[in-house]
């Protein structure tokens, strides 16, 4: 039976967070975390309450602290973060706690609101799409992928402390997508809200954020490129 | 954007191109230090080393890292646990109190190693 110890509080009943013990019959499969939550909570206990939609790792509804990494439930292995028979599931640090694992992700989207995620180009538009050569369209690899979990963003102290300045890995890796994006003329307005000693230099490189993406991205690396860009442009 | 009165630069991109600079010239200076250390000093060498104009102008260049350095990274730290999230209203006063209590203290030292070097 693997011993699952899971984040419960309910704001409407509960003066304090607390954890409660579940013991699961696996029956030796190797299921994903978001296998173990359904069977809590279609065979133990209907209130646990978590967020859920694709269960295939795309929509990035399901991201949790699971043994103490931030990772999506839904393809998160038993074998790859059970020791010891047990699995401790938190919701994601550092953002306000709404009932059991489901967290307010205001802070998050407002930052992600803020490097404005959408093409801007003020020339005329072509009848057709705008279009770029593959060397271009190569640039956004590795950048166009995120899902917006906040897995890499809620694991980085730098947001932590300052949620409301810091724009975070999962803000930061998207600013450079369209800094990045041949197709966007906008790069200096977008690269003069970036100079704060918040935005983009709280970052302090310790790559929490790379250490727990669950899709492989590097913010880190597109946070050194921003600096660099943000140098070139000021130097 | 808000501008930040208490950081070293007002800007980020300058302040971490400082901080990153001030970094190198500390690792040099305190490089040459211990090699003339490990190579053996008395007080008549260690003196003729400080003679030289070239020496105390690192010496000064090496004290203004510091002081830059210590500013910028005091600063971000002040700015990331002493806020009124962490600890209410009393978070902005103690804040503003280390920031600074800080820089003060760093230009002490500061007009301390001139006066050592060129007094």
């Amino acid at each position: 039976m693997l011993q699952v110890s899971i984040y419960r509080y309910n704001p409407e009943v509960d003066s304090a967070p607390y954890m409660q013990d579940f013991s699961v019959d696996t029956e030796g499969k190797d299921l994903m975390v978001l296998d173990v939550l359904e069977m809590i909570k279609d065979g133990q206990d209907a209130s646990v309450t978590y967020r859920r939609s694709c269960r295939e790792g795309v929509c990035g509804s399901d991201g949790l602290s699971i043994n103490g990494k931030n990772g999506l439930a839904c393809i998160t292995a038993l074998s790859d973060t059970v020791k010891g028979n047990k699995l401790v599931v938190r919701p994601l640090p550092g953002l306000p706690v709404i009932r059991d694992l489901v967290v307010d992700m205001s802070l998050f989207y407002a930052q992600y609101e803020k490097i404005q995620p959408y093409l801007q180009n003020n020339t005329p538009a072509p009848a057709i799409e705008r279009l770029q050569t593959p060397e271009d369209r190569e640039k956004l690899d590795g950048l166009y992928e995120c899902i917006l979990c906040a897995c890499c963003s809620t694991s980085c102290p730098s947001f932590w402390w300052n949620p409301d300045r810091f724009i975070g890995p999962a803000g930061l890796l998207q600013a450079y997508r369209f800094l990045a994006d041949s197709r966007d003329t906008a790069t200096d307005e977008r690269l003069a809200g970036l100079d704060d000693p918040f935005s983009v230099f709280r970052c302090h490189g310790i790559q929490n954020c790379v250490n727990v993406c669950p899709k492989g991205l590097n913010p880190t690396k597109a946070i050194g490129h921003i600096r660099t860009m943000l140098l070139n442009r000021a130097t | 954007m808000v501008v930040q009165v208490t950081s070293f630069s007002r800007s980020g991109l300058s302040d971490w191109l400082i901080q990153r600079v001030a970094g190198v010239i500390l690792l040099a200076y305190f490089a040459l230090i211990g090699y003339v250390m490990i190579n053996g000093v008395s007080y008549a060498s260690w003196q003729a080393l400080h003679a030289h104009s070239a020496m105390r102008i690192f010496t000064l260049l090496a004290a203004l890292s510091f002081a830059a350095h210590a500013w910028i990274g005091l600063w971000a730290v002040f700015t990331d646990y002493l806020t009124e999230r962490m600890l209410g209203p009393r978070g902005n006063r103690l804040r503003r109190f280390c920031q600074i209590a800080s820089v003060l203290t760093l230009l002490s030292y500061l007009l301390w190693v001139v006066q050592i070097i060129w007094g």
